[in-house]
């Protein structure tokens, strides 16, 4: 490279930097910190030391030696912070249900007393393996793929095996499906809207077009809010929808519209049809006007002709469309939140449920990296799509 | 062929009104004197406004909104701008090409997902319930809006304006300053137009990061809707719509005068 460009480079490179560094610290890091998250498991190990070192020798099998179970009433001693207590409670109650009380019970027995005690006395279950199985897991490693199975309705059963967690205990691949329809119907039903709209507008001009484009660009520049607290009042059910479905008499009681899945998916498809037509058009407005008359000159009937020649050349703003509609679909929040009911919420509530509600950041964080991936690798095929398109000529 | 015509004419005024109508229906129930918002409306007044502007929690939302946009619009758009400055070149090394898709990122990811990282990274700082971290929060979503508008204006520029300045005898930082600067400023103020509106929009960040402190606009009237619906909302979405329009208005007549001058 000549000093020349070289120079020129370097002076891109210190352009770039302030952002670029912005960018890894506050975009990059807290992403990379909830996929830590995800796998991260550090309370049993902070928590009980001694026992983690005991149990390094246990074939996890056989009962629990007389060593590990002294270790362990030393590690619970030891704890004074309530808090790392109950996170430890949690941690240990979320892999075998039933150590809540079983931790409490034994927690309190030993604080009345300093010297060796029986835990086995204290509660007959500390005689059954699979407990120590759990405080084994839990204690030897700082890691985990609890969160990441168990997104997607796994677990390790206790030979370590992953196996099909019971159906009453978790919903997320059922979340994920009904993410995955909802999307779906919402790409479909841009398509459908989207696809003849931008041919009309790309087949006129001047007034026309420009009040075609308008409408599309006033709800995409409108605040998303805005547009979802008008769908609300729209489809409420005094709203006015209802109402003009009433005086009509087409429908003597009101319509049930909010809080379902069809009041979902007509807010959402009217937020996002922009970004259906916007591709769509751009593309149609490329392609040369006198194709179509080429080929009725050729004898094709106009729907031939369509099919055969506008149609494939439209496919390429379609697919791009739809996969902008659909990856954005896929991780909506906002609309769903205010407008669906508890069967329509996607996976992004479930992950602020986890986050905000249950303060579960590794079950945040384990879904959040599905919807992470999901959306990335959907990205990552558009930009080739549309880097093949900037190419040719 | 008729046929196709009033079809064509059918389907693309029902799309218009589609599009249109939820906008525009919201619109009168900002004036309802009734504490519903439904139709018809039984009188006219304008206390939902004085609610909106006198009410403590709206009005802290709103001075809220405008600090956090005004915040949000200063940071992205030096660092946007700065940015697509290293990025103008049409040929771009691969190292470029990655940094400028770094760059549209945060556009991609969904907000939940960022909301989640953030917060979690951010109360090991001290950042949640501040401020300067719901204007950093603002600011990465924001940023990507100022790096296309400004780049698009920049690749448009007739390089040779530069080189004549330069060649005249004009010092790198005075080429920039006089020259490249004035040339890019309608992307510029697009850009700083286009962060300022994602910053005033935005909740789901705010949800994770923002404490009661810093509620803004947007996510006061989140909790409206899900909480209690008042007619309130109505007068926020009023002044947002009409906001809207001004804006869009504003930036189309700037281009053209600016078009008009270069």
């Amino acid at each position: 490279m000549s000093p020349i460009g070289l120079r020129k480079q370097l002076i891109s490179l210190v352009l770039v930097g302030p952002l670029l560094l912005f960018l890894i610290f506050f975009f990059a890091f807290p992403l990379v910190t909830m996929m830590k998250s995800a796998v991260s498991d550090p309370v049993a190990a902070r928590a009980l030391p001694a026992t983690a070192r005991a149990v390094a020798s246990w074939d996890r099998v056989s009962p629990p030696t007389d060593a590990i179970m002294a270790a362990f009433v030393t590690d619970i001693r030891q704890i004074n912070d309530d808090q790392l207590f109950g996170d430890l409670v949690r941690r240990l109650n979320s892999a075998k249900s039933g150590f809540r009380t079983l931790m409490t019970k034994t927690r309190t027995t030993l604080s009345e007393g300093t010297g060796s005690i029986d835990l086995i006395a204290v509660d007959k279950r500390w005689g059954d393996p699979s407990y120590w199985q759990a405080v084994s897991v839990a204690a030897s490693s700082t890691i985990t793929d609890r969160n990441l199975l168990a997104a997607v309705d796994l677990q390790r059963d206790t030979s370590n095996a992953i196996t099909a967690l019971p159906a009453d205990a978790s919903a997320n691949r059922a979340i994920m499906l009904r993410t995955f329809v909802m999307a779906l119907t919402v790409t479909v039903a841009c398509v459908l809207i989207g696809l003849p709209f931008a041919m009309i507008a790309a087949s006129v001009d001047g007034w026309k077009r420009q009040l075609l484009l308008g409408a599309v660009l006033l709800p995409l520049w409108t605040s998303l809010l805005v547009r979802t607290a008008a769908w609300f009042i729209l489809l409420q059910d005094t709203g006015l929808i209802n109402s003009v479905l009433m005086q009509l008499g087409v429908t003597s009681g009101p319509v049930p519209l909010i809080f379902n899945r069809a009041g979902v998916i007509i807010a959402m498809t009217h937020v996002l049809l922009p970004f259906m037509v916007l591709p769509i058009f751009s593309v149609l407005i490329g392609i040369p006007k006198n194709l179509m008359p080429a080929a009725a000159s050729l004898g094709a009937h106009p729907v031939r002709a369509f099919l055969n020649v506008l149609l494939p050349l439209t496919l390429r703003g379609v697919v791009s469309g739809s996969l902008l509609v659909f990856m954005s679909a896929l991780g909506y929040y906002i609309t769903p939140a205010l407008i669906g009911g508890a069967k329509d919420q996607m996976i992004s509530s479930v992950i602020a449920y986890y986050a905000t509600g249950a303060a579960n950041w590794g079950m945040a964080g384990a879904l959040g990296l599905v919807l992470l991936a999901a959306t990335m690798i959907l990205y990552a095929i558009y930009l080739r799509l549309s880097s093949e398109r900037e190419v040719r000529p | 062929m008729n046929v196709l015509r009033f079809s064509k004419l059918v389907f693309g005024s029902a799309t218009v009104f589609f599009l249109i109508a939820p906008l525009i229906a919201i619109l009168p129930l900002a004036f309802t004197d009734s504490v519903f918002l439904n139709y018809p409306i039984p009188g006219y007044s304008t206390r939902w406004f004085e609610e909106l502007f006198t009410a403590s929690v709206w009005q802290r939302s709103i001075v809220n909104s405008l600090i956090i946009g005004c915040g949000t619009t200063l940071l992205a758009t030096v660092l946007g701008t700065v940015g697509a400055l290293g990025l103008r070149d049409r040929q771009l090394s691969l190292v470029l090409t990655t940094v400028k898709t770094i760059f549209l990122l945060p556009m991609v990811v969904p907000a939940v997902v960022l909301g989640v990282g953030m917060q979690l990274m951010f109360a090991r700082y001290g950042l949640t319930n501040t401020y300067l971290g719901v204007i950093i929060a603002h600011t990465v979503v924001a940023v990507p809006f100022v790096v296309v508008n400004v780049l698009a204006v920049l690749q448009g520029i007739d390089r040779r304006l530069e080189q004549a300045a330069a060649s005249l005898g004009a010092a790198p930082v005075t080429v920039l300053k006089q020259v490249t600067l004035p040339l890019a400023l309608p992307g510029i103020v697009s850009g700083a137009v286009f962060a300022f509106a994602t910053s005033l929009d935005e909740v789901v960040l705010t949800l994770f990061v923002a404490g009661p402190n810093q509620r803004t606009l947007a996510r006061q009237m989140f909790s409206t809707i899900r909480e209690n619906i008042s007619p309130a909302i109505a007068a926020a979405a009023f002044v947002f719509i009409v906001g809207t329009v001004l804006i869009a208005v504003v930036l189309n007549l700037s281009r053209r005068t600016m078009a008009a001058k270069i």
